[in-house]
């Protein structure tokens, strides 16, 4: 509700906003939809004329396609899955009366604070490394032998390793979400006789759905597109090719833009199926 | 909750949620500590905790191989330029947004959320030759400009939550009052609005320090900052516990600190403004 | 000065029409109050007047001189918000300073006028306090302090005491009743509160469904209300309305006769009726009669000495002369 003058002004100062980001959306979405028709091989003669849907197809018909899709679903299934839970038990203990509450909360949240390379790099030589980590250490404690990690078990480490990183994250929404919680709708609970599981299932959880949409919201869109943690730790190998990175090594290590740049597109449909399916929960949730 | 609480109670959680907090704390002490040990008390079997001969030794080793200073000054002009550019542009859309809203503002501000979306590797080619064509590639200046655009979503997302919770009727008194637009935005909006700047341009700065596909690959040398200096302990370096660990302290240090003197700011940024 | 005029003025949101074509004139130093239901479009108005909202079509004059496209600011007007809409990070006496520093006067002249007013309002122990420590009452007249200091053509009152509890509800109004004794200026205000539109007003404008029902002075509205609506709406308690023979009996559709003209007795009557629930405020009491066989509920005002009890029976008998009768379409019958 405002004046007609308002409404040109508040025009004008979204205007350096929108055209930023819409140039900064379609000047290389335009370009990476050219060079996916193209057999352009930087290093290898460069343009060498048009090829249609061929990339396309090849990128799709190659046998790291679907592994990778996969990969990049389990990666950010399981993260999302471990964070939310995870998150859910932390932000319920967290809220609970103790001494020192302040200081826990900063230990929980400093995981989100490390930079990806130094998180990657310390879980995968520090704690991971089969002979010297930390856990092969705890595994010969328990009399077992000790696992190498990133190879052996590569997803499962990824997934510790990004959940760690996001752990703080969804802890951090829950319990804010959980705080404002009215007590005295536990208590009127309390009152009805409904037992501790039934009052969780029944009020604390409706009560952060919202906050549980967010988190799966706001961490989907950088899970999505997690590249440090497997480029410093297995570089792709042992099955932790996300379709991110399969991009990625088509375009830089085999140079061949056409191939993936065709990858490119895919990854944006992909990516805004997604989105289109966050948006409309978001979306809802603007309105409350 | 006006209910009295045994200690027994809160002793137990105190435990609990200590104990939690420490398992979680624990790589980034452990690395922190590893950072002061010679290399053999690094991999020593079994693990070393405390006593050991604290030296300083890996620091100076990390700063001879490769100037720390160098790196993150780049670090702090990326983060630091693109986080302040990003809310200079931010703010305006983030008033319209919030004071103005039209029918379509809701989709306006979901569209930017969902730029944020696009895989920055579906655009990492075209973006690496407009950058070799402009002059940008290992640039500050670039870097500032790709960092600014992937957080505009967050930022102006962020600055609009807040700006919400401001009462429109305090802006239409500054209108009544005679207050120019500039003078409501800089008079009244912008200091009733400094916590949720300030948990902003935080977590921005955060999240742009920490950056790390674009960093990666849009610079060498010139640019390069605390990520790609990490980065270039992949390996084999990675195999000296001791110097990655003080190299990593090194690269998350300001971070850490910055984050404990800001505490308050930041558990508030950190929800996005989503949550109250 | 301060004369206010809107000529044909109407407003859409949309597809929606919330103010159809409207023409009012409020003449300059008049007190002039817009009640009605929440969503009449009083508040609406008002901010058609500040120059908050466009109209979207007809034209607006403040002192003769069109003012339709004037924005805000350049109206000459001040507004007291619901909220007092206080800026919480200056200090009372910047939040009053404000117009003064937006119209670029001197220092000087800024401290001079913020004083002036900081007296007037008993908020001179206030001054580098902010809003946050103040209490709701001090909190309204730092908003009003803000209004005065400009020396608008015209003060706007959009709801100011709804946020107050009852006793400091009744002081204010005392204290703006006051005001306007004194400055003698335009003042236009809002509220959905009848009894507030009764006793602050020398004009009150009834809207309903962005609608002007009926102008007029308190009285005037009270002993002639135009139609139906108005008749309910003013007076406290409601008027009761008579349907069906006893109506047709006055020559009406319906009839509409004020609690507090009705006398009551123990034995005879025009009506009777069984006390449902009566309501002793000790100098009135109310009587909820109901089995009147004229409609639901038949409320009466008595004096507070009258002491009958749920399920007495008693007789009711009207004053003749202020029977109010209403045709068909709600119009009064004169």
């Amino acid at each position: 509700m405002a004046t007609q003058h308002s409404r040109s002004v508040a025009r004008l100062m979204m205007a350096p906003a929108v055209v930023l980001l819409l140039g900064w959306m379609l000047v290389p979405l335009t370009m990476t939809l050219y060079f996916s028709f193209k057999k352009y091989l930087p290093l290898r003669g460069g343009d060498l004329g048009w090829v249609g849907f061929d990339n396309y197809v090849r990128f799709v018909s190659s046998s790291s396609f679907w592994p990778a899709v996969q990969a990049t679903l389990v990666i950010v299934g399981g993260v999302l899955i471990i964070t939310v839970i995870l998150g859910i038990l932390l932000a319920m203990l967290l809220d609970q009366p103790m001494w020192g509450q302040g200081v826990v909360r900063i230990l929980v949240i400093a995981p989100f604070f490390v930079m990806p390379t130094v998180s990657a790099l310390v879980w995968k030589n520090m704690f991971m490394d089969p002979v010297n980590g930390l856990l092969a250490h705890l595994w010969r404690f328990f009399g077992a032998e000790p696992i190498s990690w990133l190879s052996e078990a590569s997803m499962t480490s990824i997934i510790m390793i990004v959940s760690w990183q996001w752990l703080p994250f969804a802890t951090l929404i829950l319990l804010t979400a959980i705080q404002s919680l009215d007590s005295e709708q536990l208590e009127a609970a309390e009152m009805d006789g409904a037992p501790v599981l039934k009052r969780f299932y029944h009020i604390i959880l409706p009560h952060l759905s919202r906050a549980i949409t967010i988190v799966i919201l706001i961490q989907t869109i950088f899970l999505l597109s997690i590249f440090a943690e497997i480029f410093v730790t297995t570089g792709g190998a042992f099955g932790t090719r996300t379709l991110t990175y399969l991009i990625f090594q088509r375009v830089l290590e085999s140079q061949n833009v056409g191939l993936g740049s065709a990858g490119g597109v895919y990854a944006i449909i992909l990516a805004n199926i997604v989105a289109i399916f966050l948006m409309r929960i978001v979306g809802k949730n603007l309105d409350a | 909750m006006a209910r009295a609480v045994t200690t027994r109670r809160k002793s137990l959680n105190t435990i609990l949620a200590w104990a939690v907090g420490l398992l979680i704390f624990f790589p980034i002490l452990w690395t922190i500590l590893t950072s002061f040990k010679t290399e053999a008390q690094a991999i020593a079997s079994p693990p070393i905790f405390l006593n050991f001969n604290w030296t300083l030794e890996n620091y100076a080793i990390v700063q001879e191989r490769s100037d720390y200073m160098r790196f993150l000054w780049n670090s702090v002009i990326i983060a630091g330029g693109s986080t302040i550019l990003g809310v200079i542009i931010a703010v305006p859309a983030a008033w319209a947004m919030a004071f103005v809203p039209s029918k379509r503002t809701k989709d306006i501000l979901l569209w930017m959320l969902s730029t944020k979306m696009l895989p920055a590797v579906g655009v990492l080619y075209p973006i690496y030759l407009l950058f070799i064509r402009l002059g940008l590639l290992d640039t500050r200046g670039g870097l500032v400009v790709v960092l600014m655009l992937i957080n505009l979503p967050i930022i102006v997302w962020m600055l609009y939550t807040y700006f919400r919770e401001i009462p429109g009727e305090i802006l239409e008194a500054a209108r009544m009052d005679g207050a120019t637009l500039k003078e409501e935005i800089l008079y009244v909006l912008t200091p009733m609005a400094v916590p949720g700047i300030a948990s902003t341009v935080l977590l921005n700065f955060i999240l742009a320090w920490n950056e790390a596909f674009w960093t990666l690959n849009l610079t060498a040398v010139d640019a390069a900052p605390l990520t790609a200096f990490i980065a270039s302990y992949s390996s084999p370096e990675g195999l000296f516990f001791a110097k990655l660990s003080a190299a990593s302290t090194m690269a998350i240090a300001p971070i850490l600190i910055l984050g404990w003197f800001s505490q308050k700011q930041l558990v508030r940024g950190l929800t996005f403004g989503a949550v109250k | 000065m301060g004369r206010i005029q809107l000529k044909s003025v109407t407003k859409s949101f949309g597809d929606v029409q919330v103010i159809p074509p409207l023409d009012l004139t409020i003449e300059d130093g008049e007190f002039t109050v817009f009640v009605g239901p929440s969503g009449c479009g009083k508040s609406t108005l008002l901010r058609l007047i500040a120059g908050l909202e466009d109209i979207t079509s007809g034209s607006i004059d403040i002192d003769g001189a069109d003012a339709t496209d004037v924005p805000p600011a350049k109206r000459g007007l001040a507004m007291v918000f619901q909220s007092y809409a206080l800026y919480p990070h200056m200090t009372v006496r910047k939040n009053i300073a404000f117009p003064l520093r937006m119209a670029k006067l001197d220092q000087a002249e800024i401290d001079k006028r913020v004083e002036g007013a900081a007296s007037v309002l008993n908020l001179t122990d206030y001054l580098d306090r902010r809003p946050g420590q103040l209490s709701g009452g001090q909190r309204q007249r730092v908003a009003i302090g803000r209004a005065i200091v400009r020396e608008p053509a015209a003060f706007l009152f959009d709801e100011p005491l709804s946020n107050l509890d009852a006793a400091l509800r009744v002081g204010m109004r005392l204290e703006i009743s006051e005001l306007h004794e004194r400055l003698a200026t335009t003042m236009i205000y809002v509220t959905h509160d009848q009894v507030e539109a009764m006793t602050m007003a020398d004009k009150i404008v009834v809207l309903q469904a962005g609608v002007i029902e009926q102008v007029g002075s308190p009285l005037e509205l009270y002993r002639t209300p135009r139609n139906l609506f108005v008749a309910g709406f003013i007076g406290s308690p409601k008027m009761n309305f008579i349907e069906g023979p006893e109506a047709a009996k006055h020559g009406a559709q319906t009839i509409g006769i004020r609690p507090e003209h009705i006398a009551v007795s123990e034995t005879e009557g025009e009506w009777s009726g069984v006390v449902s629930v009566s309501e002793h405020l000790g100098s009135d009491t109310f009587f909820h009669v109901h089995e009147t066989g004229l409609a639901e509920t038949i409320t009466v005002r008595a004096d507070g000495e009258v002491g009958f009890r749920h399920g007495d029976r008693i007789h009711l008998t009207p004053r003749a002369d202020v029977i109010h009768r209403f045709d068909a379409q709600g119009l009064r019958i004169e």
